[in-house]
């Protein structure tokens, strides 16, 4: 399968550390891809390589089958975490430069400029100064720069950090216009809700090392530890004496007259197997499989990794 | 290539727009103009017709000084003491000595005074001296030409020999004099001052400083700007279109041209407050042209002053425009490596001052680095007052080589004649040198701007320069 992006073998380093590790990434066509991780794991380092704003190290990128260079830069658009304008300059003449930067021709770039401010209505923020607008209306003219030269390829650090609920749903809404018009997107995040919303694939990188890749349905299921939630009543007394002693009850407790249990299943066990054992003692309510979130699988794959460094540390002094 | 047109545009037109840029731009020449109208206007008004005796022992300058409402010159005869003592006695204002010459043509003189003479006065006699001087020597040069032709011929008439036709580049430059006139202060016991380079001075000074000045102005703008960017973030954006160093050299060749716009406007606006002013008082500042060459831009489309001093020969008008002309040749040198001195000590601490910018996350963290930069500038305005005294020693040799401080020190030293060998050495390694720089700066540049909220050390800035890009 050919890719729109991929980054091989990156490596990167710094005098004193190590960005990234040897890291891939591969990034189908028209695809919202995650690029996860804590803090410092090197997620900036791997953005700005894709922005060619630094160069790696070792390994190689490919864009759209070339191999990436320069030109490339103007199909790609880029939001930064760190958000910035220049603040004395005016929101028009701003956005303009930007555009041309990016390689769009003068009228080209007002066209498009005209449609976009049609669309957020802020014609009249034309000729204010940037300074003279609020955080989350800054935000929205640098979303428009981000996108104005209809890029490929966009990349969104953070992207829904200092807008409210209304201006994050409808950049949501925008960003799966962009994809459906055939946009590639890679977006980073620590809004685990975002990703599980948005994201078809995702790569996690820690301590400068990618420690899961995959498509956000199929990470989700490997993560699945075969355990169910139910819902019944008409029964009083533990669950555990009509289950065998190799499943696992987690959790159980009643609210409001329903009761409520949590089951871990041994591996192989279908919850057929289970159900056969419980419905004829309960009326069941809901009965549902737990899919790890996101959330949990980031915690739990970061924290895994960790403590193997730290194990293999200890192993090595 | 574009892009970085892109930068240089919006540089240059945010900061043209700019409300303080176009305030200096009037208040500038305004302060400039004052600069040499007000002394001129003062002694204008407050002085008395200058009594000046004249002692000529070559003979060749007789009736050559033309009287007028500011100087009076009379001829004198006697010897040189009685001369002073006479002088005195009647409260002239200054006795000029012009010696038997040792060499063929006489090519100094001294003026003796009580109170330091006046520049213009200076000015005038150096002046008239020189033509006359040079005007003897063409006539000889010519009559040496014609007699190559025409071994008979005797003196110059009107004949149909064309004299410019026989007056090559050669001719002229041989004929070119430098009048030393030395400035004798009376009274004070033997205290002498050798004030003919008073002019060069003026204008060395005055360049040196127009240099320092610019060069810290435009060269703290560029810190400002990088600084600007990285602390709004913009730079993250930006760098994603165009490369760091693109981006860097926009923004350091945009600068320039402010700076140059600005000098350009001030030497326009300048020249017509004056003109302005020559119309509305005509007939004082008529006479005290030779001021205005303090102001070397000025004195370009000028100076044409060498033409009004002796209209007296028929045919000499003609002949004095030519030799004016290359007279202001040694303008056009001051102007051009102005420039030159101007964009290259500027485009070296431009760079560097890039670098500081992209490695501070605000401009008060700035003072650690400024301080090596800013040190070298700062000497060569301290050198400059050494070097004016003594503009072919050593110090000022090595100065004017050393690339951080050349551009002040060779100013300074530019009025006063450098080998050319010195100028073009002093270029090439100041060439060579913010080339090297600003490939460094770019370095630094290209990774500081990325960093944020870190205390960066000059051993951190070292290992910069390393990173791969």
């Amino acid at each position: 399968m050919s890719y729109y992006f991929s980054a091989k073998n990156i490596t990167k380093r710094y005098a004193n550390h190590t960005a990234l590790t040897s890291v891939s990434i591969d990034v189908p066509k028209q695809c919202i891809f995650g690029l996860l991780g804590p803090n410092g794991a090197g997620k900036t380092s791997l953005i700005r390589i894709i922005n060619q704003i630094t160069g790696p190290d070792e390994g190689e990128l490919f864009f759209d089958n070339e191999k990436l260079a320069p030109h490339h830069v103007e199909h790609i658009g880029y939001l930064p975490e760190e958000r910035g304008l220049y603040k004395k300059m005016k929101v028009g003449e701003q956005a303009l430069y930007l555009a041309q930067l990016k390689g769009v021709s003068k009228a080209d770039a007002m066209k498009k400029l005209r449609y976009w401010f049609e669309k957020f209505e802020i014609q009249n923020w034309w000729n204010k100064k940037v300074e003279e607008l609020s955080k989350g209306m800054q935000q929205k003219i640098q979303f428009i720069v981000t996108i104005i030269h209809e890029p490929s390829l966009l990349i969104f650090d953070e992207p829904f950090s200092g807008f409210d609920p209304i201006n994050v749903n409808i950049l949501k809404e925008e960003i799966l216009k962009l994809r459906e018009n055939g946009a590639t997107i890679i977006f980073s995040t620590h809004n685990m809700g975002s990703v599980e919303e948005l994201c078809d694939n995702i790569a996690l990188i820690n301590n400068s090392h990618k420690i899961l890749e995959g498509k956000v349905r199929d990470i989700r299921n490997t993560y699945k530890t075969n355990t169910f939630s139910l819902e019944y009543n008409d029964f009083t007394g533990s669950l555990s004496s009509m289950i065998p002693a190799e499943y696992e009850l987690i959790d159980e407790q009643t609210e409001d007259g329903i009761n409520k249990a949590t089951i871990r299943l041994p591996k192989g066990t279908s919850q057929n197997q289970l159900l056969t054992l419980i419905i004829p003692h309960v009326t069941l309510h809901s009965f549902n499989e737990i899919i790890p979130s996101m959330n949990d699988i980031f915690i739990e794959t970061v924290n895994a990794a960790a403590t193997n460094s730290v194990t293999s540390q200890n192993n090595r002094s | 290539m574009n892009k970085i047109l892109l930068v240089i545009k919006r540089e240059y037109l945010s900061r043209v727009q700019k409300k303080s840029f176009i305030v200096m731009t009037i208040l500038g020449p305004i302060l400039m103009a004052a600069l040499f109208i007000v002394p001129v206007y003062l002694s204008q008004i407050s002085d008395e017709t200058k009594k000046i005796d004249i002692l000529d022992e070559t003979g060749w300058f007789i009736d050559k000084f033309e009287n007028s409402d500011r100087f009076h010159f009379d001829y004198v005869t006697e010897d040189l003491e009685t001369a002073k003592t006479n002088m005195s006695a009647k409260k002239g204002y200054a006795l000029l000595y012009i010696p038997r010459p040792t060499a063929s043509v006489p090519s100094s003189a001294v003026i003796y005074s009580e109170k330091q003479a006046s520049i213009d006065l200076k000015g005038y006699i150096r002046n008239v001296m020189a033509k006359e001087v040079e005007s003897q020597k063409l006539g000889a040069e010519i009559l040496k030409e014609i007699r190559k032709v025409n071994p008979e011929y005797k003196s110059i008439g009107n004949d149909s020999l064309s004299k410019e036709a026989l007056i090559s580049e050669e001719i002229l430059k041989n004929i070119k004099t430098n009048i030393t006139l030395t400035a004798i202060q009376m009274g004070e016991e033997g205290k002498e001052e050798e004030s003919f380079t008073e002019v060069s001075m003026g204008v060395g000074m005055f360049a040196g400083i127009l240099i320092y000045f610019f060069i810290f102005l435009f060269g703290a703008q560029v810190m400002r700007g990088v600084i600007e960017e990285k602390t709004s973030r913009i730079v993250e954006v930006i760098v994603s279109s165009v490369k760091p160093f693109q981006l860097m050299m926009g923004k350091i060749v945009g600068i320039a041209l402010v700076g140059l716009t600005q000098f350009m406007l001030w030497v326009v606006l300048t020249l017509a407050i004056v003109t302005v002013f020559k119309t509305v008082v005509p007939d004082k500042l008529n006479q005290t042209d030779n001021t205005e060459v303090f102001n070397p831009g000025t004195r370009i489309p000028a100076g044409d002053n060498t033409a009004t001093v002796a209209p007296e020969k028929e045919d000499s008008g003609k002949m004095n425009a030519i030799l004016g002309g290359f007279q202001k040749l040694n303008f056009l040198e001051i102007a051009l490596s102005f420039i030159f001195y101007f964009l290259g000590g500027y485009l070296l601490y431009g760079a560097m001052f890039a670098a500081i910018g992209a490695a501070v996350d605000n401009e008060t963290d700035t003072q650690q680095f400024m301080m090596p930069v800013t040190i070298p500038l700062i000497l060569s305005i301290v050198m400059a007052q050494f070097v004016i005294n003594n503009p072919e020693g050593p110090i000022a040799f090595w100065f004017s080589m050393i690339p951080f401080t050349s551009p002040i020190i060779m100013m300074v030293r530019l009025p006063f004649g450098v080998a050319p060998w010195e100028l073009a050495l002093s270029m090439a390694i100041l060439t060579v040198t913010f080339i090297g720089a600003v490939w460094l700066a770019g370095r630094v540049y290209r990774t500081g701007i990325l960093m944020y909220g870190k205390k960066v050390s000059w051993g951190e800035m070292w290992k910069w320069l390393f990173y791969k890009g």
